[in-house]
């Protein structure tokens, strides 16, 4: 029995479906016309978009002034921006990869989502150390070339040129492994076209896909391979991001738990971050019976045992603090002067949405309700951005000498830039959702006959699921040998 | 070209499709090819295919990345300008490894992925422009087709399909 599954697993994919009607349904977004709804949220994220874009023209033509920076805090909504994106961007690797080495069936209906938003997260966070560098035309000085300054090369000791090499890594490696899993559902949808000119277009995007068994099976071994690679991957992408904050001297930043303690808040992070999308694009989209409870489900499970992980990192983070008796101790991110202090709203901000809210999560009900997980989902990503900004606002807002006691106040164009981002993100999103697949109906169909609802009702009762042979009548004699080629 | 004729056999479901495939096999007729819209597995199995050496040449991708950053950091930070460091001179490479580890673990994973993939478009001839040769647009939809040269055996071989549940089959000419 090759498709057995047992009985007491719940169906991943509900309705009576068959592989065509997988086809048509993921098919029907691309081929139908966005609704009102759809350009509405376009153009709002187009503005968002564009304004950002202007604040950032605005910074590179006026100079890193126009941020709230002062001499003391040099890193403020820029590096909290760009280590938030980061750690969005990393559900979607992690689903799609480490979840294919545990043979987690369920990741099929989100991991094509899941890395188109890993992908967008990334190229915000991208954006962020670029701006941030004041003159980003010289951007590609952080790549070993050889140079007018007699071969001076860039510096290996440094975990910020780590970052380069990481995150180009990540956002290459994520796009290869993206679009391979992309190519029979494009190829798909070409078949299918009627107009020509989206038939061109899906033809390309296809790399001319035939399905051929010696393609299928280097594709599978492709697959397990990237994830294979990937997952070391992801787990090093954030370790690195750590690294920047822990091989300071700082107070509150030199700390050895923070790989371990940012590679879970990022999935954290990450896992809410697919909530919400998913929470919205299978309702506008139609996939209801292919993005099911059950998903949302597990997703949350994911979020509770992450969102553990960075509790017990936070406690033994202020336990710490307060064990060392060390003044400068006092006023590192998790700590009595940082709950008590001017930055109390940031403190309890990150406690309430970080750690209070989604330990509702344990609640069966709760974790299994649509709504629920929307506003949970809303409340970490709220309560992730608090934890980038707290570990680097309220570290350095508080220095070794009174001198070095600042604070930090965002300007307009720190906002706009960071709005912007959230914009840009959405326009991307938007588009991928109106013109890609988005769910990957190739792997869905290989376990609907395991896993189907329908499939599964029949197995109960004792119907298997290879149909009976009907032997075809006419044998047809074509000139034509070729359907898809034009004559 | 003794026979440019094939015989098309359209399935609509895959565990049909293995079977049938098992049994055109066992009655000795060569399968020139298998169009699937989705993976089936124990396919290439059944149709006899040796497998894929993708994974031993991303090993070897692998090596030859951290090989690269190898000679790369040594080249940059120990030979061509040595400098000192925050009170860590870099005078021999070993000594200062472990900053490189990261360097070696990112090139390692990039030259393994991207190679890797490279390899596996250029083997299945799949890139942009490439026009896709499936015989049916149905094949990457709900049908499976099972390609077989002819031979002056016409008769016996619609006859073995069609009892194998073949749901259409087609006899046509291939330039």
């Amino acid at each position: 029995m090759s498709h057995y599954e047992a009985p007491i697993r719940e169906p991943l994919v509900l309705g009576d479906k068959s592989y065509h009607d997988i086809t048509e349904d993921i098919a029907k977004p691309i081929e139908g016309k966005a609704n009102k709804n759809w350009y509405m949220a376009f153009y709002i994220s187009l503005a968002a978009m564009l304004w950002g874009f202007g604040c950032i023209f605005y910074t590179v033509g006026t100079g890193i002034g126009v941020w709230g920076l002062n001499k003391n805090i040099g890193w403020a909504w820029d590096i909290t921006n760009f280590v938030w994106w980061v750690g969005i961007g990393h559900a979607g690797t992690l689903i799609s990869a480490v979840l294919l080495l545990f043979r987690q069936k369920w990741r099929m209906a989100i991991n094509r989502s899941a890395e188109a938003m890993t992908i967008f997260a990334v190229f915000q966070a991208g954006l962020f150390p670029i701006i941030h560098m004041g003159r980003p035309w010289n951007a590609y000085w952080v790549l070993p070339l050889p140079n007018q300054f007699g071969s001076l090369w860039v510096n290996f000791n440094s975990p910020l040129l780590w970052d380069v090499f990481a995150i180009s890594t990540y956002l290459s490696v994520s796009l290869v492994f993206w679009w391979t899993g992309l190519l029979p559902d494009f190829a798909m949808i070409r078949d299918r076209a009627v107009k020509p000119f989206q038939k061109k277009i899906y033809a390309l995007l296809s790399f001319g896909w035939s399905g051929r068994a010696k393609d299928w099976q280097r594709f599978e071994e492709v697959s397990l391979v990237l994830a294979g690679l990937a997952t070391p991957l992801v787990l090093s992408v954030h370790t690195i991001v750590s690294m920047d904050f822990a091989t300071s001297i700082n107070p509150g930043w030199h700390s050895t738990i923070f790989p371990p303690y940012f590679v879970a808040g990022a999935i954290f992070s990450g896992f809410a971050m697919v909530q919400t999308l998913l929470g919205i694009m299978r309702k506008v989209t139609n996939m209801e019976e292919y993005i099911t409870r059950l998903h949302v489900e597990y997703m949350n499970i994911v979020i509770i045992l992450t969102g553990g992980i960075v509790a017990v990192a936070y406690a033994t983070e202020f336990f710490i603090a307060w064990y060392t008796g060390s003044p400068y101790e006092n006023y590192t991110y998790l700590s009595v002067g940082a709950a008590t202090g001017p930055y109390w709203w940031a403190f309890w901000s990150l406690l309430i949405f970080n750690i209070f809210i989604p330990q509702l999560l344990w609640f069966k009900k709760i974790r299994r309700s649509f709504i629920w997980s929307f506003i949970i989902s809303i409340a970490i990503n709220i309560g992730m951005w608090f934890e980038r900004f707290d570990i680097i606002a309220i570290v350095l807002s508080k220095g070794h000498l009174p001198s070095t006691w600042w604070r930090f106040e965002p300007t307009f164009v720190d906002v706009g830039i960071f709005i912007g981002t959230i914009g840009f993100f959405f326009v991307l999103f938007l588009l991928y959702a109106r013109t890609f697949p988005v769910i990957a109906q190739a792997e869905v169909k290989t376990i609907l006959k395991s896993s189907g609802e329908f499939y599964k009702k029949r197995r109960a009762q004792g119907i298997p699921s290879k149909p009976a042979i009907v032997v075809a009548k006419s044998v047809s004699k074509e000139a034509n040998s070729d359907k898809n080629k034009e004559e | 070209m003794e026979s440019s004729k094939v015989i098309h056999a359209f399935y609509n479901d895959d565990e049909v499709l293995l079977d049938a495939v098992k049994a055109v096999k066992s009655e000795h007729y060569h399968i020139e090819e298998v169009f699937c819209p989705f993976p089936v597995h124990g396919l290439d199995k059944a149709m006899g295919l040796a497998p894929t050496k993708l994974a031993i040449t991303a090993f070897f991708y692998g090596i030859t990345g951290l090989s690269f950053a190898i000679w790369m950091t040594n080249y940059m930070m120990i030979e061509d300008w040595p400098q000192d460091i925050g009170g860590k001179p870099s005078f021999s490479w070993i000594e200062n490894m472990p900053a490189f580890v990261p360097i070696m673990f990112e090139l390692t994973v990039f030259f393994a992925a991207h190679l890797m993939v490279i390899t596996f478009y250029m083997r299945s001839r799949i890139w942009p422009f490439k026009k896709a040769d499936n015989p049916d647009p149905r094949t990457t939809d709900d049908h499976f087709l099972m390609e077989i040269p002819i031979h002056n055996n016409e008769e016996a071989l619609t006859s073995l399909l069609s009892k194998t549940g073949a749901v259409e089959i087609n006899i046509v000419d291939k330039h």
